[in-house]
């Protein structure tokens, strides 16, 4: 089943003086279960394209649907709706909320689904223990070292079983064998039948995924499938 | 329902982590409502006490006198001085023709003067009363040891004195002071009763008083100047019908024509309500308007800690906004974190402005209150403030983008 299916999709920035062609006429399909990284280098479109997959931000031109569903055309607050269902974010520099314990910032997209107290706090839980961090659910993210932080926000990423799982260079500020375990659990996620697109410039980070999307200026310049998904 | 649980536990959340900031933040409106809440609560405690004193000075009594409790202005002060003496003469008409009154008393008084017995002298004594008989029921003092003035001693102007408690205990701590003489204003007097003990009064004692006859009065302090006329009714369904009367008389002994306003002032204790009303509600309105303006003020400075507090926490707003939190979620956040600042304030301001209140109103011998309805007006007005001031701050933060928000740092 197509999960994502964008069309003709184009981003140009008016900066006024200049014009930016972000993207510029993307079509792309994604299946539900596969194992995407998309790659390519500084300005290349990576971070636009990751903006609009993740329905934080809606294409100039060109059409998007998530699950059969237009979101192109849809306002902040349905995107909102989007990115709380369907989207779990992990970031290059994990955007915790320092304040609060690793089990409230899991319970956190939770808490906007407009899940009660008790079931969240399972459901937290239960992810938390997922991604090995279970006798950490109360430290707060600065008590927490690079790799449980990047553990935490994979939980936050899962806390809502969303479709898709969008990693932003997810290792980035990881050291490489801190980065390795986090890939390890990438690959579980994966495994468990979640649909994953890491963005990276690293190919060895790449090479976990199947299928590898390379952009440049703003258009795709290949994507090939790099090893049989083993996941329908 | 569980949002905005959750807002408000964030709010409490974010307050708590800046306690120097947000008290800061807070003193504006703790003034603004401190200073409300002291006043309504100082004026309840004087309210309660005028309404009770006054009641129990008799609901049937009333006074004649020259010019108004209270002078109005300076135009008006000069009318009331250009009136005619109120004199015993006016006292005894009233006697010698009212129908509907029981007692009829002439008085005057002055303050601070100090009696002597032997080597002894009191403290200045607060009130010094020159009365008639009807002194004694009229302002509700009774006699305990002795007797109080008779009709003789204010005709042949006997030189006799009832004394206070208070007096007693600084001249004759060990002495029966009945048939004592005492010497007041160079002259000897002799001590005959002594009045019964009585509570305090806005902090100044009732015990420290002497009662002498009216005509002993005049010939110290002299024959000019108006006096006062005491008058009770004989029922208090009688007193509107005796207060008629003592007008009718007195507008003929003092010949006003008919046509012209009265040349003097009635009034009993409802009239001396009405005045303390009156003049309270001006007390009430200028207080309204600092604490109003206080509040104004408070609430800037409010919106300007939530402008500053959604620049601070732009790249937590976007992470809210990237796990689905939609406009309305980071709204009331922001708008619940401003009411609250703000109703915290208003507490605190309602619990200091009720202590300083009963402070001052215990230093007046009052008793405690508490003014239930401005602590509600004012409660709610701050959390109006919270509401007007965190709003702007508040919808700015629900429009930030959360791409560029995501970036900040």
């Amino acid at each position: 089943m197509t999960l994502i299916d964008i069309e003709g999709v184009k981003k140009i920035y008016d900066l006024g003086a200049e014009k930016i062609h972000a993207l510029d006429g993307v079509s792309l399909k994604i299946e539900r279960g596969e194992y995407i990284a998309i790659m390519g280098p500084s300005g290349s479109g990576k971070s636009t394209i990751m903006n609009i997959l993740g329905c934080l931000d809606t294409p100039t031109s060109g059409s998007y649907y998530f699950e059969g569903e237009e979101v192109s055309k849809m306002d902040d607050n349905q995107l909102a709706g989007i990115r709380n269902q369907k989207i779990g974010f992990v970031f290059q520099t994990f955007n915790l909320l320092p304040r609060i314990s690793s089990l409230q910032n899991v319970e956190l997209p939770l808490i906007y689904g407009g899940v009660s107290l008790e079931s969240r706090r399972e459901r937290a839980e239960l992810v938390l223990e997922r991604v090995g961090l279970a006798d950490r659910m109360n430290h707060k993210p600065n008590e927490l070292s690079g790799g449980q932080r990047q553990r935490v926000a994979v939980a936050r990423a899962l806390a809502n079983e969303p479709s898709i799982i969008l990693a932003d260079e997810p290792t980035g500020n990881l050291d490489s064998k801190t980065g390795e375990e986090i890939m390890v659990l990438f690959n579980q996620i994966h495994e468990a039948g979640n649909t994953i697109i890491l963005v990276t410039h690293e190919e060895y980070i790449a090479e976990n995924a199947h299928r590898i999307i390379r952009l440049h200026d703003g258009l795709i310049a290949s994507d090939e499938v790099v090893r049989m998904h083993t996941m329908n | 329902m569980i949002e905005y649980f959750n807002s408000f536990m964030i709010a409490v959340e974010s307050l708590t982590k800046q306690k120097l900031r947000s008290a800061l933040t807070l003193i504006g409106i703790v003034i603004g409502v401190a200073s409300i809440i002291g006043i309504m609560t100082t004026m309840e405690a004087i309210q309660t006490y005028m309404e009770k004193s006054l009641s129990v000075l008799g609901s049937t009594v009333f006074q004649v006198q020259k010019t108004p409790f209270m002078n109005v202005g300076p135009s008006d002060r000069h009318k009331y001085q250009n009136r005619k003496d109120i004199k015993i003469e006016h006292a005894d008409a009233i006697r010698d023709r009212a129908k509907k009154v029981a007692n009829v008393g002439a008085e005057d008084w002055t303050y601070g003067r100090v009696i002597r017995y032997k080597k002894k002298s009191t403290e200045p004594v607060y009130l010094v009363s020159g009365a008639t008989p009807e002194w004694s029921p009229n302002n509700g003092y009774y006699v305990d040891v002795g007797r109080f003035l008779t009709q003789l001693d204010v005709d042949y102007s006997r030189f006799v004195m009832v004394i206070g408690t208070e007096v007693v205990e600084d001249l004759f701590p060990f002495i029966y002071p009945i048939g004592e003489t005492v010497k007041f204003e160079g002259r000897n007097f002799e001590v005959v009763g002594i009045i019964e003990e009585q509570g305090s009064e806005m902090g100044q004692s009732r015990n420290n008083m002497l009662v002498i006859p009216i005509t002993v009065y005049q010939k110290i302090y002299g024959k000019e100047g108006s006096i006062n006329i005491t008058i009770s009714a004989k029922s208090s369904e009688l007193l509107n019908g005796a207060i008629d009367e003592i007008i009718t008389i007195m507008r003929a002994v003092r010949k006003v024509a008919p046509g012209e306003d009265n040349d003097f002032e009635i009034f009993n204790s409802e009239s001396l309500i009405a005045f303390w009303n009156d003049m309270s509600r001006n007390l009430k309105i200028g207080s309204i308007l600092i604490s109003f303006i206080s509040l104004m003020v408070a609430g800037i400075g409010i919106m300007n800690i939530m402008m500053v507090s959604v620049t601070e926490r732009t790249k937590e707003i976007g992470i809210r906004k990237a796990l689905g939190a939609r406009k309305k979620h980071i709204l009331t956040q922001f708008l619940i974190e401003a009411v609250l600042l703000s109703l915290t304030g208003g507490l605190i301001g309602v619990i200091l402005g009720v202590l300083l209140g009963n402070v001052v109103a215990s230093l007046m011998n009052l008793s405690i209150a508490i003014p239930w309805f401005w602590v509600v007006v004012g409660l709610i007005f701050c959390s109006f403030v919270g509401i007007a001031s965190g709003f702007w701050p508040a919808l700015k933060a629900s429009r930030l983008d959360p791409i560029e928000s995501l970036r900040f740092e």
